[in-house]
């Protein structure tokens, strides 16, 4: 690691701008500048230590005057917290932009396909290319959905992706979201406060917009409603407002002019759902949900549940509403059927996977595991049904102790471990203090699959914000960014 | 309107009129408090804690100063004003769709302002507002007080501009009449006892300041003298403060807007309002439209104010049952 020494680039508060192995989004070299971050640095460089520092406190206070804010569990003082911010944009070029698309939109009518066919025929698993018990051990396969006839064969209609991008800048899917994925409002809202404080910049990049996502969102759910409803009722299911996302719910509820639902809102009688308003009982045809299926009816699945609707499944199964998501959607995105994924491409599209996966060890393989217990150290493992940063261990980071916990732990569960080499993935410059340092970060891009399948251009950058930190998720001190995808 | 939807609305609303007529209340008296002798503080004092209903847990204990703070900033208290504006921007968290960004915003930043105390969230250089363990000075208690008094002023604004004035905000509306009839009762009630009642035993000159306080703690002063000029009498103050059809916190006007709201939610959510609701809100307002107040002086004041708190909270429960917790059998049936 040696610091910039260029004339052109060597500002002060670049000082601690160190290149190493990773990717950098911003430098192709230490001398050279990627075009595209050439305008970006040139403005940010000419902005005083105080302009900078007053627009990141507007900035702050924007989101706290909005209540965007998300929920800590397990305290009861100041229990909501900003997301923290960085001023900087992530800078996608419409070249690198264009394989991303091609990519998610493969991969997402691909896993379509394949939650169609293992929920009816199971021609994949009869086939041999995806182990039956991968599918029938995963704690998000739902037996209830077998011979079910959904919508459109729509299991999956919104979805978010996790990318990353390896030391040649290749981008890669780390992880498939296929239940119930968040984030979208702040990249929404990321933007709306960029526009506001940066509006000259923004104005010199051609970026792609992406305001059109809640109605594009709302076209989505349309599309799906049952049969005979010409003006489906659609409404957002939450599990209310001590839910960590209860602002995105309600930010897109009103940014779409559709209800949000509670359980307690909502009542079956005959098959059909119906939500409680004033004028008495209304129908209800489409269910945008925010709940993951253990909660989403007692009587189908966790009884102990209150968040949910008694009777829901059954009006689902009936025909009289849709959910989107489908239920058992779950099965598709557990890390361990992950590794079937390019796989699963070739089996229904007889296509070459766009987009790659990053190297995975199953742990179930006796050869596989005998080499990760062996290798703790140098690799990544991560329980299957977990998220948001938990139940993970950075083999590189870690302690002696924690890595005989989960040598202990993978041998009493194979099935339930799965791990991935240590990946230094690319790192974007962000505002330290006064500076410009180089965080890495993640790029969560936004699909929707009604009609057809729909990439929104831009998403939701994740930033690790602690230095050499590789974990992005808000709740373990990750930030975010707003992402710029420029158009040709 | 969903069920759930129109029940926070209203409690929004109700929650905001009452932290706002505790604050007047607790303003008004700290000023006037200044022209008395310490002896005649008992008196004004206890009056504040009947014309609130007498809370539990709070008593006079011969400090006006920790009286205000125990009323304002204590939350194990649930109606002082620190736990209204909780609690009324919790109500607006579950509505957070339903209403404008300009709403959440003034409501959310009022929020803020009184419970985040260090933190420096106006950029604009106004100085902040410190929910500060002791309010030690006067100054500082009296500048608070009508901070949050402005503010909540600056919602209701927001919500007659931004708000479409549909069922929802119809919904604001019947909260916010409901809780100022039954407060106004209460705080005429509060008065009465002491100064309607055989009142020989007054302290010269303190009668004038007791009138004054009663119709400043009801925003009603100037519009008092505008009608009757600044002549007071307790059967004119008695008079305006219950029948006169135009002041926004009579008796009157708020059972007449009532009544407009729920007119115009029947009329938007379709729903036949029971026989029930109309006779209880019709009753009510066709007493106060065609009474004299000499008619009511003639009866027993106190039993005729607390039949207007029973009503209204009648009426509040009935609201509820038709519009909130009805049962589904019934609504599947019509």
């Amino acid at each position: 690691m040696t610091p910039i020494q260029s004339n052109q680039f060597a500002h002060p508060a670049l000082k601690n701008y160190l290149l190493d192995h990773a990717f950098d989004e911003m430098f192709e070299s230490e001398n050279e500048l990627r075009n595209h971050y050439e305008p970006l640095l040139e403005h940010f460089t000419a902005l005083s230590a105080d302009e900078l520092r007053r627009r990141k406190q507007s900035a702050d206070l924007s989101f706290l005057n909005q209540g965007i804010t998300f929920t800590v569990y397990g305290r009861d003082e100041g229990t909501e917290r900003i997301f923290p911010y960085d001023l900087l944009p992530r800078i996608i070029t419409s070249a690198e932009w264009d394989t991303v698309e091609r990519g998610l939109t493969q991969r997402l009518t691909a896993l379509n396909l394949f939650l169609k066919d293992i929920y009816s025929e199971g021609r994949i698993l009869n086939d041999g290319v995806v182990p039956r018990e991968i599918v029938y051990s995963c704690k998000h396969f739902r037996r209830q959905m077998i011979g079910l006839q959904v919508p459109r064969n729509v299991y999956v209609a919104i979805c978010g992706t996790d990318l990353i991008r390896l030391e040649n800048g290749e981008f890669v899917v780390l992880e498939d979201n296929l239940r119930v994925p968040s984030g979208v409002s702040y990249m929404l809202t990321n933007r709306r406060v960029m526009k506001r404080i940066f509006p000259q910049l923004f104005r010199s990049y051609n970026v792609r917009p992406i305001e059109q996502y809640t109605q594009l969102l709302l076209g989505t759910l349309r599309s799906l409603a049952p049969e005979g409803r010409p003006e489906p009722n659609i409404v957002l299911l939450s599990p209310g407002v001590f839910n960590s996302a209860y602002f995105e719910h309600a930010y897109l509820a009103r940014q779409m002019g559709i209800e949000l639902v509670e359980g307690r809102d909502l009542v079956t009688h005959d098959n059909v759902v119906y939500m409680r308003t004033t004028s008495g009982l209304r129908r209800v045809d489409v269910i945008y949900r925010r709940v993951d299926d253990d909660f989403i009816d007692p009587l189908a699945f966790r009884g102990d549940s209150i968040l949910g609707v008694a009777g829901l499944f059954n009006a689902y199964r009936a025909g009289n509403v849709t959910l989107a998501n489908a239920f058992g959607t779950g099965v598709a995105d557990d890390k361990a059927l992950y590794a079937y994924v390019p796989d699963i491409i070739k089996y229904y599209l007889s296509e070459e996977p766009v987009l790659q996966n990053v190297k995975t060890y199953l742990l179930t393989d006796p050869k596989s595991r005998q080499h990760v217990l062996q290798n703790l150290d140098k690799l990544v493992v991560k329980a299957v049904g977990e998220s948001g940063g938990y139940g993970m261990l950075i083999g590189p980071q870690s302690t002696a102790a924690q890595r005989e916990e989960f040598a202990a732990k993978i041998q009493a569960d194979p099935r339930n471990y799965i791990a991935q080499p240590t990946i230094s993935f690319s790192r974007a410059p962000c505002l330290i203090g006064d500076d410009l340092e180089p965080r890495h970060v993640d790029l969560r891009p936004y699909v929707l699959y009604g009609d057809k399948v729909t990439v929104v251009p831009g998403g939701l950058t994740r930033v690790a914000l602690k230095r050499g930190s590789l974990v992005v998720n808000s709740s373990q001190g990750g930030g975010s960014k707003d992402t710029w995808v420029l158009s040709k | 309107m969903l069920s759930r939807v129109a029940d926070s609305l209203y409690w929004m609303s109700r929650y905001l009129e009452r932290a706002e007529h505790t604050t007047r209340l607790l303003d008004v008296n700290l000023n006037l408090m200044l022209d008395e002798t310490a002896a005649a503080a008992d008196r004004r004092w206890l009056r504040v804690l009947d014309a609130l209903g007498n809370p539990k847990d709070i008593t006079w204990t011969g400090d006006p100063y920790a009286l205000t703070h125990e009323l304002t900033f204590d939350t194990s208290h649930k109606g002082s004003i620190l736990s209204c504006i909780i609690a009324a921007r919790e109500n607006s968290r579950h509505v957070r769709e339903q209403i404008s960004t300009e709403q959440w915003h003034r409501l959310n930043s009022l929020y803020l302002e009184v419970t985040r105390p260090t933190m420096r969230y106006d950029l604009n250089g106004h100085s902040d507002m410190h929910a500060d363990a002791l309010l030690s000075s006067t100054e500082q208690q009296t500048e608070f007080l009508q901070r949050v008094m402005e503010a909540v002023h600056q919602f209701q604004g927001v919500t007659d501009s931004t708000m479409s004035h549909g069922e929802g905000w119809q919904f604001i509306q019947v909260g916010r009449y409901i809780e100022r009839a039954s407060a106004t009762a209460m705080l005429i009630e509060a008065y009465h006892q002491d100064l309607w009642a055989p009142h020989e035993h007054l302290p010269e000159g303190n009668e004038y300041l007791d009138w004054m306080g009663l119709l400043r703690s009801a925003t009603a002063f100037e519009a008092y003298c505008k009608v009757y000029t600044a002549d007071l009498t307790p059967e004119r103050i008695l008079e305006f403060l219950l029948l006169d059809e135009e002041f926004p916190h009579s008796l009157r006007f708020s059972i007449d807007s009532l009544q407009h709201a729920l007119d115009a939610i029947q009329r938007e959510s379709g729903k036949q309002r029971t026989v029930q609701l109309s006779r209880l809100a019709g009753r009510l307002q066709a007493s106060l439209s065609f009474s004299r107040v000499e008619d009511i002086l003639d009866q027993d004041v106190i039993a005729y104010l607390r039949g207007i708190k029973a009503q209204c909270r009648e009426i509040h429960e009935t609201i509820f049952e038709m519009y909130v917790d009805y049962s589904i059998q019934a609504a599947l049936a019509g």
